[in-house]
């Protein structure tokens, strides 16, 4: 069974009473085990592949370099034809032989560590694969424990502090009577706000001689001079 | 990144959260540490966060079963269904008899990201509530 249908299977099962393992500890140490086995071997596996990679290098630097050193040889050797000394080409030439068997050798080791590097390749591949898979599974089931041992603390809590659980709509309720609160405050800062902006620009009018001005002594006296004519 | 680095840096936030809330943290110990937050305002619907392995899981409780008009079940699970995707970084769960929104983050995410999940997750709670009441008695 899919660790994913375990955990349905469980849950549905009512296993979600507060602190019941979902999967029991044991199966689980089992389960953490056999992924770090499995990051061993990718290790060792890297490793390998390491090893056999550079071999294949070094062997592909020696038939290059073979095959250069035989270009070379047959070249000795149209040029000791040309001065017509055969006994010479003969040597060369077996020189050729030689170097051309060293060649298929080396390329025969190339094309093994060849096929070797590309099978670690896909051992690797795949086995991270399934570590990552392994990973993800045992994710599921500790996030699924951890939720319900987060569960069982938050009620716990609630229940030891005895604040009492309000229904949905009341919370929301008293939300929103908050939120409105709120607004209603902001509003009437707002007014007073701009209240206050207004008397500040009568003052700034009446200190400019704009608008209605403060009755002094001098302005009665000079009215009742001219009532007076 | 756990529960105590996440609850020093909202505190320490106070006004300053880009995302005009303020978070008051209260950690609660036990098999797992959880971290209670509530958000000034919306005291009624804390958020409760706990970090595992490789993941931040953020839970606001909406209702439970018995808060839920026993016709309209199967309608609310399908509201819940097909709201799923278009609701911004929440989903929807039921945990035990009790509905919850949450919002899963990798454990590499940061401050800004857990800051911003929790107003998110919180903001989408208080919508579902009020848009989701037809279904509760």
């Amino acid at each position: 069974m899919s660790i994913f249908k375990k955990i349905m299977t469980a849950i549905r099962g009512g296993a979600s009473e507060a602190g019941e393992a979902i999967i029991d500890a044991n199966a689980t140490r089992i389960f953490e085990q056999e992924i770090r086995d499995a990051e061993n071997h990718l290790t060792k596996a890297k490793r390998d592949l390491t090893g056999v990679m550079a071999e294949q290098m070094s062997a592909k630097r020696e038939v290059d370099r073979l095959g250069r050193e035989v270009t070379e040889h047959e070249g000795y050797v149209a040029q000791a034809l040309e001065k017509g000394d055969e006994t010479l080409a003969l040597a060369v030439a077996e020189k050729i032989a030689n170097l051309e068997t060293t060649l298929a050798d080396q390329q025969q080791a190339h094309d093994s560590f060849s096929g070797s590097a590309d099978r670690l390749k896909d051992l690797v591949k795949k086995s991270e694969r399934q570590v990552a898979e392994h990973k993800r599974q045992l994710s599921m089931v500790k996030t699924t424990e951890s939720v319900q041992r987060a569960t069982a603390a938050i009620t716990d809590n609630f229940s030891s502090s005895n604040s009492k659980l309000l229904s949905a709509k009341d919370s929301l309720e008293r939300i929103k009577a908050k939120q409105q609160k709120f607004d209603d405050r902001m509003k009437a800062a707002e007014l007073l706000e701009s209240e206050d902006s207004d008397s500040s620009l009568q003052a700034q009018l009446k200190a400019a001689g704009i608008g209605a001005q403060d009755k002094s002594a001098n302005s009665v006296l000079e009215r009742l001079k001219a009532k007076k004519k | 990144m756990n529960i105590h680095t996440i609850a020093d840096h909202l505190n320490s936030l106070a006004d300053n959260s880009d995302t005009g809330m303020s978070f008051d943290c209260q950690p609660i110990s036990g098999e797992v540490d959880v971290l209670q937050i509530s958000i000034l305002g919306r005291e009624e619907l804390p958020i409760f966060v706990s970090v595992t392995e490789d993941q931040i899981i953020c839970i606001c409780y909406l209702w439970g079963l018995d808060e839920v008009k026993p016709e309209s079940v199967n309608a609310m699970h399908e509201s819940m269904l097909e709201m799923n995707i278009p609701m911004p970084l929440t989903s929807f769960s039921k945990i035990g008899d009790k509905y919850v929104v949450f919002g899963a983050l990798s454990i590499k995410s940061n401050f800004i990201d857990v800051e911003h999940e929790l107003a998110v997750l919180s903001n989408n709670a208080v919508e579902v509530i009020d848009d989701m009441s037809e279904y509760l008695l």
